[in-house]
């Protein structure tokens, strides 16, 4: 039943009592706000945190080798243990591990190109490593298996190697001596996250043939298929015992290798994110709550400013239906406008909030850490809530005014 | 018209409970002119609000138009109220923030009227009772004479069968009280019931039949040869004074 009438009679009301629409709506309004902002900088917090762990793969495990510190199967402790081949190929078989990579590190290699030179950092490695780090792959491709098989020279040069060495010249096909040895360039990487990109990638194979690597690795690089917390630690454990078993050392020598597990880590973050979430949102409902707690207040002092007009309204013919209608309306335009007005400063205060930190912060999230990211408010929660409000004013409106309607006309008009 | 028959109603105020009428039995015809006149709590106002259906009775049967007043819903009463009935108050009752020509209309808004046909209307019946410049003024701009004429527009709107006004003179100076009294009288003369609750003598003097209340009981009913020395009286001892 929408009468063009009754909306002539609720703006007659407010535009009379704009005092009293403002605070009603004001309360609502504030509710909203406060709402969209903490829902907003709580999930701002959250993304940020989880966009610098996604830097890497979530679920990357590093491992890397060190001493023995427990004298284990008579031998003593202080023994260095030194990764090979076989052990990418051992830790690739323990279950729930998904893509493995071995590294060997090479310092201050020799680059040259023409007459540019420079001394750059060389990663050896299996293909998966792209999986396990995130590289971003600009041009070209990375190392694949038959680089590894047929122990090809070819090589991936991070970004800023490219720029030193070519400017501005193709570098993709060219070949660069690395240690006077000519490698083919086959493809150009950026390290998410990092704003230096001076690591060159080259086959292990070849690496460990032509620089007498012969077959060690420095350490190992890989993701792992776990869900939670208990099953991320599985596996860690039986990885650590497979190589305990392989070096002889004891499982529980902390020293003899090092493991860092990310999703371990990821996990623990989040679930403290989970609990801010959870605080945020008790914080949320307890404003929500007073908003409602305002409207309400509201709503019956003015049922009860009303209660004559209710009584002459009666006297000349209204139904108590027309009454309540009458009385919920306006608290439900009134709710819905400055809900929706809430909703507006309280997004875009948030939205004006990412743009300046996206403005200030240089460009895309992909660069520099920051712990505060896209801080908006899932559309639907802020709807949700600007709808439980407006019910909230309705109900509010609604007990008070159906006790206004009921009683006598006679006693309504009786009141002063 | 209106029948009244053995009418009881009393209030209960806490513990103690209050008899206001003590058994009304009262014939009213279409096209009288009534006044009900009584000492205060005599329970002239509460026989009005009966009347009006504005307030219910505990005991007997009251019957308007034929039709039995007595638990109905609000919803019907209403209809009822919209229908029958036009009020006027002692404190004229109009709607603070709604201009005259609006607390006029406002009977045919509930009467389901268009906005613009009920405007119209409404200016119809403020220029029958000389108020056509006043149309846009609000209630506080205008003086009692006017808000009183304002609120019989308002009662005469919906075509009522019957006018009961409470104390419609009581806010207003003798001179305004006359003019009130002669609307209401053409009124009358068009063939609606006019029933007004008063305790000046010279406003029931005014009317064709007048009904004293003591103690919630019909005391008697002046009419015809006694209304003419009651009208001698009172109409005579207010000219000379």
């Amino acid at each position: 039943m929408f009468d063009v009438d009754i909306w002539q009679e609720i703006l007659a009301t407010i535009k009379k009592n704009k005092m009293r629409t403002f605070l009603t709506g004001f309360s609502v309004a504030w509710g909203i706000f406060m709402l969209m902002i903490l829902l907003g900088s709580g999930n701002g917090l959250s993304n940020g945190v989880a966009a610098n762990f996604m830097n890497d793969a979530v679920n990357a495990m590093w491992i890397w080798t060190g001493e023995t510190t427990i004298p284990y199967q008579g031998m003593k402790s202080g023994r260095p243990i030194q990764f090979r081949n076989e052990d990418q190929e051992i830790v690739q078989k323990v279950s729930g591990v998904g893509v493995s990579s071995g590294r060997y590190f090479m310092g201050n290699t020799r680059y040259s190109y023409n007459k540019e030179s420079g001394e750059y950092t060389t990663i050896t490695c299996h293909p998966e490593l792209r999986d396990v780090e995130n590289l971003i792959i600009n041009e070209g491709r990375f190392i694949n298996k038959i680089d590894i098989l047929q122990k090809r020279k070819v090589v991936v040069l991070g970004v800023d190697i490219k720029t030193a060495l070519f400017k501005d010249s193709t570098a993709l096909g060219e070949y660069v001596n690395i240690n006077n040895v000519p490698f083919k360039v086959v493809g150009i990487s950026t390290e998410p996250g990092s704003t230096r990109n001076r690591n060159a990638y080259m086959p292990v194979s070849t690496a460990q043939m032509i620089f007498s690597g012969s077959n060690r690795l420095h350490n190992l690089a890989l993701t792992i298929n776990a869900e939670t917390l208990e099953e991320s630690q599985a596996i860690e454990e039986q990885i650590r015992n497979s190589l305990a078993k392989q070096h002889k050392f004891d499982p529980k020598d902390e020293g003899a290798i090092g493991l860092f597990n990310k999703l371990e880590a990821y996990i623990q973050t989040m679930k403290i994110f989970q609990a801010i979430k959870i605080f945020i949102w008790i914080i949320g409902i307890g404003t929500l709550i007073a908003g409602i707690v305002g409207v309400s207040n509201i709503m019956l002092i003015v049922v009860k400013e009303r209660t004559k007009e209710i009584g002459i309204r009666k006297a000349i013919g209204a139904s108590p239906a027309s009454v309540i209608g009458l009385i919920m309306l306006e608290s439900i335009l009134i709710t819905t406008i400055a809900g929706y007005i809430g909703l507006v400063l309280g997004t875009g205060l948030m939205e004006l909030v990412n743009y300046s930190m996206v403005q200030s912060g240089g460009g895309t999230p992909d660069q520099g850490e920051s712990v505060f990211l896209n801080p908006t408010v899932d559309f639907n929660i802020a709807v949700a809530s600007t709808l439980l409000l407006i019910i909230a004013g309705a109900i509010a409106g609604y007990i008070p005014a159906k006790r206004a309607a009921s009683i006598k006309p006679i006693v309504a008009l009786r009141d002063e | 018209m209106i029948r009244l028959n053995n009418i009881h109603k009393s209030y209960v105020m806490g513990n103690s409970s209050l008899h206001v009428l003590k058994g009304i039995d009262l014939h009213i015809e279409q096209g009288d002119f009534v006044s009900i006149m009584g000492s205060s709590g005599s329970g002239k106002s509460t026989l009005l609000n009966i009347l009006g259906m504005l307030d219910n009775y505990d005991n007997g049967s009251y019957h308007l138009s034929g039709n039995l007043i007595a638990n109905m819903s609000e919803k019907k009463a209403a209809k009822l109220r919209n229908e029958l009935v036009g009020f006027v108050f002692q404190s004229f009752n109009l709607i603070s923030f709604k201009n005259a020509m609006e607390n006029v209309a406002l009977p045919l808004y509930y009467k389901g009227v268009p906005r613009k046909t009920r405007n119209l209307i409404a200016m119809e019946y403020l220029e029958k009772l000389g108020l056509k410049d006043w149309a846009n003024h609000m209630p506080n701009e205008m003086s009692g004479g006017q808000k009183q004429r304002v609120a019989i527009a308002r009662a005469l709107i919906s075509k009522p069968k019957i006018i009961l006004a409470d104390e419609p003179t009581g806010a207003l100076d003798s001179t305004t009280s006359y003019e009130v009294m002669d609307i209401l009288r053409e009124i009358n003369d068009d063939g609606i019931t006019v029933i007004i609750v008063t305790h000046e003598h010279d406003i029931a003097a005014m009317t064709s039949q007048i009904i004293r209340l003591n103690d919630g009981r019909i005391h008697e009913i002046i009419r015809n040869g006694e209304l003419k020395q009651f009208q001698k009286s009172y109409i005579h001892g207010l000219e000379t004074a």
